[in-house]
Formats: C-alpha cells, structure tokens, sequence
C-alpha cells in the first residue's frame, strides 16, 4: 500500500448522500430481524442489495473497522482494567511495541507523546484480567517474554468508569465519532 | 448474568466479524448449530442484560473526519469528584476513568476535529483550574479488540 505525506491530508474521505444514510441508519447497531439490511433499506429508502453493497464499500474503504460486538468486559468477568504505561528508548518503541501487542491478553497498544517533565512514559498498554492478580500474572509473563525487565513503567489500575458512550452520529455536520477501549 | 457455553460462544464469534449477505443471522446461526430464532433471542438477551453494548458497526472516526485523545489530568483527591462532575458534562468526553496514580483522571475525547480536541481541552482546563495533558495516539501497534471468553471461573 501506498502511503504518501499528501495521503495524511485526505485522511477525511468523501461519503456521498448515499453513504451518509448508511452510516446514520446502522450507527444504533443492526436490528435483530431476519433480514436486517432489508430492514436498514426500508428505513432510509435504499434496496437491500445497495444497503450491503455500501456497508461493504465502507468497511473496503476502511471507514468502517468491523461490524460486530461491542462486550462490556466487566460483564465477562474482567473486572480488573490495568493501563502499563512504559517509558521506551525512541528508537527501540517500534520494535518493543510490536512485540507487546502480539500477546492476545493486551486489547490496546500505542504510542503517545511523553509530557515531560511531568509525565516520561510513551508507550501505552491495556491489560484486562479477572483480578489484579491476573493482572499482574500476565504483565510478568510480557516482560519476561519481551525481555524488558529494564524498561520502566508503572501499572494503573482502574478505579472506576465514569461515563461509556457508544457512537454518536451528527447529522448536521456529517461527522462520525465512536469511542474505542482506551 | 450467567453466561453458558453459547452465549460464549456467539460472543467469541461476533467479535470477529457479522456477514454481510441477506440472512446474516441464519448463516451465523448455521455455523453455531442452532436455529436463527435461537440465535436472535440469545442477541436480544445479551443486549437486554447489556453484556454487550452494541451490535453493528465500529467506525474509523479519525477517517470520517472526527477525533480522538487520550487526556489525563492530576486531580487533587479532595476535588476528585467535583472536577469529574465537571468533566464528564462535556459531550465529547466518551469515558472518563478513575485511576490509581498521580495522574488519577484518563478520559477519552472523541469530537468531530482535531481542532474541537484542543478547543475542549483548553475550556477543561478553564472550568477546572488544573492542567490537562493531551496524549493523542501517535501509533497502533496491532490491536486485539477481542477478549475471548472462557469458562467462567471467577464471573458474577
């Protein structure tokens, strides 16, 4: 794939009209009948046949990520959320990034600026367990399997959750936002 | 909610993808080895019990113009739920976390610009007196969004 610095700028890609009532007409998620898409093209006007073909436009184009689930992990029993925080060399980030988020127990890995002085770590990642004990088992075993026992970080384990809102479409202004797992 | 072994099993499957074709839940259901009925009201449940938040799409906001950061704040501990109250009242804080750090509060924005990020971030830090240190993601590096779920152990 080509990606060329111009490329950062058209990152906002044009919907046509079409477009924009899919992304308004699934945006709540997909109804629970036999013939959702059906369903979705009843409601903004559109065939069934155009309603997949565009979902599936969107998703080439990679506006959409994926459809499925989103799961509460409390509700699976994760109850313990752990944010490691890691304070990595640049030139080694990459590599040690990648290697972090191969292990299928950390959901989330990136990069983020330092804000130093006050804050030194820039690699972020998200480790859910049932309890902090778990946690804490799985964090061990990514330092050691990643050899970084020298690296520096921190474990932030969550409190509590405030506020957890789905996506939210904005008619007026065409604009999308959802909130991944931070 | 208890969940049994098709619950976890539908779950596991969802995370990964929902066909796209006219039948999508019998097709699913097939390849669950239970009938579409079935395969819906167990949807419905989970929805209802809200294990699961949604079912549908996950949008690239950052591709349909939107943004998004990560924002933390140090809130003195007796202030903590006042300078919350007032955070959280923002509509583009999509969810905000307690944690046990100095850096105590981690919320995400997600707004329509990247300008409207820095725009809200400089109203927080009006509103609440305390500076707000703006972490936007420079870099994924590969992403499970998936958690599989197991025998449930130590669930509720």
């Amino acid at each position: 794939m080509k990606v060329s610095k111009t490329g950062m700028q058209a990152a906002c890609v044009e919907l046509d009209e079409q477009d924009r009532k899919i992304v308004a007409g699934i945006q709540s998620g997909l109804p629970l009948v036999s013939r959702p898409y059906a369903e979705i093209g009843k409601a903004i006007g559109m065939p069934e046949a155009e309603v997949i073909e565009r979902i599936q436009g969107l998703l080439e184009r990679g506006l959409i990520k994926r459809m499925g689930v989103v799961v509460r992990h409390r509700a699976l029993g994760y109850r313990a959320n752990a944010m490691v925080v890691w304070d990595i060399p640049d030139q080694q980030v990459s590599e040690l990034g990648k290697c972090m988020g191969c292990f299928e127990f950390v959901t989330l890995c990136y990069r983020r600026p330092r804000r130093l002085p006050d804050w030194r770590y820039n690699l972020f990642t998200m480790i859910h367990g049932r309890n902090r004990e778990e946690v804490m088992d799985k964090l061990a075993f990514l330092i050691r399997r990643c050899r970084i026992e020298n690296i520096a970080h921190e474990v932030l384990f969550s409190r509590r959750c405030f506020k957890q809102r789905g996506a939210i479409y904005q008619p007026a202004s065409d604009k999308v936002t959802d909130s991944p797992e931070v | 909610m208890m969940l049994d072994a098709l619950d976890r099993q539908i779950i596991n499957t969802l995370q990964s993808g929902f066909p796209l074709c006219d039948e999508p839940y019998a097709e699913l259901a097939a390849g669950l080895g239970v009938d579409e009925r079935t395969l819906l009201q167990r949807l419905q449940r989970l929805l209802d019990e809200r294990v699961l938040t949604r079912f549908g799409p996950l949008y690239r906001a950052d591709r349909l113009g939107g943004a998004f950061s990560l924002v933390a704040m140090k809130v003195p501990e007796d202030r903590f739920e006042q300078v919350a109250e007032i955070v959280n009242r923002f509509a583009e804080v999509a969810h905000n976390y307690q944690r046990e750090h100095v850096f105590n509060m981690w919320f995400v924005l997600a707004t329509d610009s990247a300008e409207r990020v820095d725009e809200v971030n400089r109203e927080i830090e009006k509103c609440c007196g305390l500076p707000v240190y703006n972490m936007p993601k420079l870099k994924e590096y590969f992403i499970h969004l998936d958690l599989k779920v197991e025998e449930a152990d130590g669930s509720p």
